[in-house]
């Protein structure tokens, strides 16, 4: 089976349009939501239709902090995040907001934990940027496989059988085998706003008969979704970053 | 754990074991059958449990991770794995030819003989660097050959692949190889750089031309790390009628500085073909040693610590070998200059890049052997003068540059031969604009560009302006 795996969207209509329609013509049978649908970007109230539409059709979810936010607080978040959330409580209906209130921490499925930030305290949303919080983790679970998001930054950790870390930054469209001998954890690239110095959205395809990851990048209409931000207002950083990629 | 249940006449999904083939440190090897699989087949099972080296499983899993990955005549064929929670394995293709190391009691091998192994191990590298792998552990049991010549390189356990996760590098962060064929870089940790496999060969043509080790055998770390600064006696100084050009080749593949050896594996399989061709440098005459002061000022250099450190693939793209078919015909005189132009053009940006300057000698079908003659071998020499001539607005260095003159009767034909043997990257060639002869006899350029396996640029002299024509 193949399942696709959707990070950050981050209320970014056009990149998430573009991947889940790459998607789909890759065949992905599942589909993996792992949070922030929403904040930074401009069209919250799309996003979490099309989210809700998914999550009714069996696609897989768990919360974010930017999700948390939304109905909570905003304390810990950049001045820009905080902006965009605020206005992000807006434009939300109540379905979406009870939809968002209601959505698990994290979620295990089969061999499989998914899970916005990482495992070791999922609520305290601690970033995965080396092997230590990797390692942290990966102890945390009994999972074969971890998989998050949060960092907007793919990267892909291992712990071997005698209890070594690896890391490593994949390469778009290279397939990874996943080795059974040893626990992965993968963090995905972001949909709705890539920070690796590449402006192309991110998501990523698991081969659950090949045991086999691969990172995918996809072009997507980056002026119509940074145009969007400013009309709507929000802090114009949040449209320039789209460009580069930061 | 896994109960190890090896002995012949067991099954494991599905594949019966024969005959054990090797029983190593790191490894046993099982000749195996499957009903409904042809050909013969090798298992490998790794050694692991009680008292195993991590090294083993790493290795192995390393090996698990890039085989599939790979293609092509130099890598046996992978068919199966089988995973590490239940009996982990990996069933590939059996290379029914006997290793290098089969020919160490024979050794010095007659020079032509080391030049033309040479030249299929480095076409066997080439190709494995162009799927993203350094093989990190080039030695004589590492290298088997097919019955079609093909040199198939085995055992990945040590390999670095550039799109996939290095699990020796991060577990361990010590060298692992082969002692006597470990580059320096690989010393250092470096386990990107696919002329590190150059290195190796380079000891390889050195111990099979020789009979000798040009670094000896130790294994500890101090001994290892000689080669960083004291160089291998110089072929000649140990077989007087050692060729200067294998010399050039041998000494320049085991360059300290891995930006000194010849940049592409293809390169060296060029260099190695063309025997007559390579450039001799102080180093193709070295009867001795480098002087006590030189080794000092290489053993205090901190530059050979910080080397750079690019992607495998970025090599080879910025080091290409690109063949430029030059017609010598005076008619030919407009598109040449603007063959010229954009052939310097391509070669500002790749400063690595060899370039091999091509001109038929057309041969008539019916007396082939009339280049024999003495009319023939002017004409040769004759072609090559006007080749080199072309070349030389280029400025380029010797070592970059090389002239042929190919002969057959179908010129097409002969340029494709060529680009095939050498691993030609790019193919630039000029095209006339109109020609009595091309509607007669077909354009030349038209058929290589269609029938090439690689990149082709057609160039064509400059429009000329309607009022001058």
């Amino acid at each position: 089976m193949l399942i696709a795996f959707f990070a950050d969207i981050h209320a970014n209509r056009q990149a998430f349009e573009a991947c889940l329609a790459h998607a789909r013509d890759q065949g992905a049978e599942r589909t993996v939501l792992l949070g922030d649908y929403v904040g930074y970007g401009a069209d919250p109230d799309w996003v979490m239709q099309r989210v809700m539409d998914l999550a009714a059709d069996g696609a897989a979810l768990v919360l974010g902090n930017h999700d948390a936010a939304v109905g909570g607080s905003t304390n810990g978040m950049n001045i820009e995040a905080r902006v965009a959330i605020e206005w992000t409580r807006t434009e939300l209906g109540k379905p979406a907001r009870d939809f968002l209130d209601a959505l698990p921490l994290s979620r295990t499925d089969g061999d499989r934990l998914y899970v916005h930030s990482e495992a070791s305290d999922p609520k305290k949303w601690i970033y995965v940027t080396g092997t230590l919080e990797a390692a942290n983790s990966l102890s945390a679970t009994p999972a074969h496989l971890t998989f998050c998001g949060h960092v907007h930054r793919p990267a892909l950790y291992s712990l071997s059988a005698t209890a070594k870390m690896t890391s490593f930054t994949p390469t778009a469209g290279a397939a990874v085998p996943l080795l059974p001998g040893r626990r992965w954890l993968a963090v995905l690239g972001a949909v709705g706003q890539p920070r690796d110095g590449n402006p192309a959205a991110a998501y990523a395809l698991y081969d659950t008969g090949r045991g086999e990851l691969t990172y995918v990048r996809v072009p997507y209409d980056v002026e119509t979704a940074a145009a969007r931000i400013r009309k709507q207002g929000l802090p114009v950083w949040l449209a320039d970053r789209l460009f580069v990629g930061k | 754990m896994v109960k190890p249940l090896h002995e012949t006449g067991v099954e494991i999904d599905g594949f019966r074991l024969e005959a054990m083939v090797h029983r190593g440190g790191m490894a046993m090897l099982w000749r195996v059958s499957k009903p409904g699989l042809e050909g013969p087949m090798l298992m490998k099972v790794p050694r692991i449990g009680e008292g195993a080296d991590p090294a083993a499983i790493v290795g192995f899993e390393m090996e698990q991770m890039i085989l599939p990955k790979l293609n092509g005549p130099h890598v046996p064929k992978f068919i199966a794995a089988g995973d590490f929670a239940r009996q982990p394995y990996l069933v590939m293709e059996a290379i029914d030819s006997p290793s290098l190391l089969k020919r160490l009691p024979q050794l010095p091998l007659p020079y032509d003989e080391v030049a033309r192994l040479g030249v299929r191990i480095a076409e066997a590298l080439d190709d494995l660097h162009r799927q993203h792998v350094v093989h990190l552990d080039v030695k004589p049991s590492n290298i088997l050959f097919r019955s079609g010549g093909e040199a198939v390189l085995i055992d990945f356990g040590l390999s670095h692949h550039d799109r996939l996760p290095d699990l020796m590098q991060e577990e361990f962060r010590v060298p692992f190889g082969t002692a006597p064929y470990m580059s320096p870089e690989q010393l250092r940790g470096i386990r990107n750089e696919p002329r590190s496999d150059l290195f190796a060969l380079g000891v390889l043509l050195y111990f099979f031309s020789t009979g000798v080790r040009p670094f000896g055998e130790s294994e500890t770390m101090r001994g290892m790390r000689r080669r960083l600064w004291r160089d291998p006696m110089p072929p000649r100084a140990l077989r007087p009628d050692y060729p200067p050009w294998l010399q050039e080749i041998v000494l320049r593949c085991l360059e300290v500085e891995a930006g000194r050896r010849h940049p592409t594996a293809a390169q060296l399989a060029f260099d190695l073909s063309h025997p007559g061709e390579v450039k001799l440098s102080s180093r193709s005459e070295k009867r001795e040693r480098d002087s006590f002061t030189t080794v000092m000022r290489r053993r205090f250099n901190t530059d050979l610590t910080a080397q750079r450190r690019a992607p495998v693939t970025e090599q080879l793209t910025s080091a290409p070998i690109v063949a430029v078919a030059v017609d010598v015909g005076a008619e030919a005189a407009p598109v040449n200059a603007a063959l010229l132009d954009v052939t310097a053009r391509m070669l500002a940006t790749l400063p690595d890049a060899r370039l091999a300057c091509l001109n038929v000698l057309k041969s008539s079908a019916i007396a082939i052997d009339s280049t024999l003659d003495k009319e023939g071998h002017n004409k040769q020499i004759d072609r090559l003068v006007r080749l080199k001539d072309w070349a030389a607005p280029l400025k380029l260095d010797e070592r970059r540059l090389t002239a042929h003159v190919l002969e057959g009767t179908d010129p097409a034909a002969a340029i494709l031969d060529f680009v095939t043997a050498n691993r030609v990257d790019h193919v630039l060639i000029g095209a006339r604009r109109d020609s009595f002869r091309r509607r007669v006899l077909g354009s030349v350029s038209a058929k290589v560009a269609t029938e090439a396996a690689c990149s082709v640029t057609i160039v064509r002299a400059p429009r000329v302006p309607l009022g001058d024509a």
